[in-house]
């Protein structure tokens, strides 16, 4: 490959490669991780490298920023930027959401690694089955066996916040 | 003054959820809200009876926003095909504002009821928004609206699992949109244009390259994740089955056929089916999907014991059948598609209502729980049987006519094996309905189970309302296979 080539495919195209590269290593983090507020950061890496995809796509070598001004002038696209300034509002109130939802599972589960919050899940999963089988097992009057569910409650903790 | 504001209609349509929602959010009050969420959805409802009549009688409806002429400015476009999806999704959400008073009353705390209103006011602008607009980006920030408004409505879910559910489907749907972001961006890189119709007639030119065969990938792959085709289904049993009854029904009957919406428009609009289905293999990937996610997840439904994880396992297999027939690229097809989307969300949205209404009274939803309740609660039960043996597809309901209309499509095009899939799902249906009919009227109640009283009259005239229109359209489907077959006509003559 002649040096022409090597500049032309991978120097001119620069940006591009970083957009790959981030988008590749945002979407490996949010595959890979298990903690949620590592994906919540891989995701908006992955997001963010869309952003910049725009923004090279609208860029013109050597123009300005659209501006009226005299004489000729070569100037930038206008659009894709403005379409990722939406994109990037899209882009925050996910991650907000994102963060506010692993503050309730921090709450609910007193963890944010995604293992142990399903291991809880199964835990709680077996010892209601378990309360369930001794209920029946008894077979009480109804006003009895309600007493039983009352530590379950404890599972709507997050609710309240 | 009323021809100006029947001429600003489809600006309306979008414009009123929208503006509801944060009345919602200033009333702070359940009952308030409730009250503006049943008015607005009704009001929208009338408007999309109004638009369809319109644009059966007077043909596509363009309508400039702010005054922009297209391509320049954002267009909705109203057509044959998104009139009758604007239709679902109106009449799904006008009918559950009935239901969801005393669903919600009794699954969310009071204090939160109105945040939960505004949530699903801003789903269903989202979901208008993407049926009717005509442009590009504006879909994709439509679809977040959505997408961002059930993640936050999922979470409202009693048990706290819904809080993880509701996280992995914000990944999930958020990779999902983010790929149809970057498949737009290479389209506009190709065409310099966002307006569909205007990508569209400056497409064949650059029809050959690699980024747009990029495009085409990216939008296909991240809308299968918003409509859960097989293999990218998994966010979705968790979210239906944590997420409250209401927001169950609303989403299940109407976001996923929303997101198939916007899939066939995207390939028949914008691509053109000769594109998307004649120079790339696209109809053969999405046939061998569609037929996995019927199989398997039926087979998946057969397994579960909380009810409406069931269903929601039989929603991804029902996608499954709405993919086989647009994916045919054949005028039948994809009329038993469109047929298939109003029939599934209608039932599916029924199926939900009694779910929730078992819900309301036990507290609980697994088949143990809703044992012998086919005599505690006879209304909500029938329900059930009607609706489920519509899934099932028995003559004289509306799925009856949907499979027969994708059987006849599948034999026309000569495949026989996708009509022997469908026969063999159809039959994996029987048995997971039956199940569920099996313990609701031949087992008897739990011996500790104090006898429960019927849902409430609000619940069970919306269960019923949505029970009954299916038998209509099940005996009388002409009026919805015709609407069916000019839009299927409409979009095929566009595309070649």
């Amino acid at each position: 490959m002649s040096m022409d080539a090597l500049t032309e495919s991978f120097f001119g195209l620069f940006n591009y490669w970083i957009v790959i590269v981030l988008m590749m290593i945002g979407f490996y983090t949010v595959i890979s991780h298990d903690n949620l507020v590592k994906k919540l950061i891989g995701l908006n890496l992955f997001q963010t490298s869309v952003f910049i995809f725009y923004i090279s796509m609208g860029k013109i070598a050597g123009s300005t920023a659209p501006i009226l001004t005299s004489g000729d002038a070569v100037y930038a696209n206008p659009l894709p930027h403005v379409l990722i300034l939406t994109a990037i509002v899209v882009g925050v109130s996910t991650m907000a959401l994102g963060l506010a939802l692993v503050v309730r599972i921090h709450e609910a589960y007193g963890s944010i690694e995604e293992d142990d919050v399903l291991a809880a899940d199964y835990e709680r999963r077996d010892e209601e089955d378990e309360t369930e089988r001794q209920r029946s097992a008894r077979a009480q009057p109804p006003g009895d066996a309600r007493d039983d569910t009352k530590p379950s409650e404890a599972d709507n903790g997050g609710q309240t916040g | 003054m009323i021809d100006t504001l029947f001429s600003q209609m489809p600006a309306l349509v979008v414009v009123l959820p929208l503006l509801a929602a944060p009345l919602c959010v200033l009333w702070h009050r359940s009952t308030p809200s409730w009250l503006t969420y049943l008015v607005v959805t009704w009001a929208c409802l009338g408007l999309a009876v109004l638009l369809f009549v319109q644009v059966k009688v007077g043909g596509p409806i363009s309508y400039a926003m702010g005054g922009w002429p297209p391509p320049f400015g954002i267009e909705l476009r109203l057509d044959a095909l998104n009139t009758l999806v604007l239709l679902l999704v109106t009449g799904i959400a006008a009918i559950t504002s009935i239901y969801a008073r005393a669903s919600v009353a009794a699954e969310i705390p009071r204090e939160r009821g109105y945040l939960f209103y505004a949530g699903l006011l801003l789903c269903l602008c989202g979901l208008i928004g993407i049926t009717i607009t005509g442009d590009a980006f504006n879909l994709f920030v439509f679809l977040e609206i959505s997408s961002l408004s059930s993640y936050g409505l999922i979470a409202m879910g009693e048990k706290r699992r819904a809080l993880l559910s509701a996280f992995q489907y914000l990944i999930m749907g958020t990779i999902g949109g983010t790929f149809l972001l970057i498949g737009i961006g290479f389209l506009y890189m190709m065409t310099g244009t966002l307006n569909m119709a205007d990508i569209a007639s400056r497409l064949p030119a650059v029809a050959d390259t690699r980024t747009v065969e990029a495009g085409l990938a990216f939008i296909v792959v991240g809308l299968s994740l918003k409509l859960a085709l097989f293999p990218l289904h998994v966010w979705l049993p968790n979210a239906y089955a944590y997420a409250p009854s209401s927001v169950s029904v609303f989403i299940a009957a109407t976001a996923t056929k929303v997101a198939v919406y916007a899939l066939i428009r995207f390939l028949f609009t914008v691509f053109g089916a000769a594109y998307a289905f004649g120079t790339l293999p696209l109809g053969e990937v999405l046939i061998l999907l569609s037929v996995a996610a019927m199989l398997s997840a039926s087979l998946a439904a057969i397994f579960q014991t909380d009810v409406k994880r069931l269903l929601a396992w039989s929603s991804i297999a029902q996608i499954g059948y709405i993919v086989l027939g647009f994916a045919l690229a054949s005028a039948s097809g994809l009329a038993a598609s469109l047929v298939h989307i109003v029939n599934h969300g209608i039932i599916k949205g029924a199926l939900f209502m009694t779910a929730g209404a078992l819900f309301l009274r036990l507290r609980a939803i697994s088949l143990n729980d809703i044992a012998g309740m086919g005599r505690q609660m006879p209304w909500t039960s029938a329900a059930f049987v009607v609706a489920g043996f519509s899934l099932i597809g028995v003559p004289a309901t509306g799925g009856f006519i949907s499979k027969w209309l994708l059987l006849e499509a599948v034999i026309e095009d000569g495949q026989y094996w996708l009509a022997a899939a469908i026969l063999i799902s159809s039959l994996l249906a029987l048995i997971y309905i039956g199940r569920v009919l099996e313990a609701l009227y031949f087992r008897e109640a739990a011996a500790h189970q104090s006898p429960v009283a019927e849902a409430p009259w609000s619940m069970r005239a919306a269960t019923w309302a949505l029970v009954i229109l299916n038998i209509a359209l099940g005996l009388y489907a002409t009026p919805l296979v015709d609407a069916a077959q000019r839009a299927a006509r409409s979009l095929l003559g566009a595309g070649t």
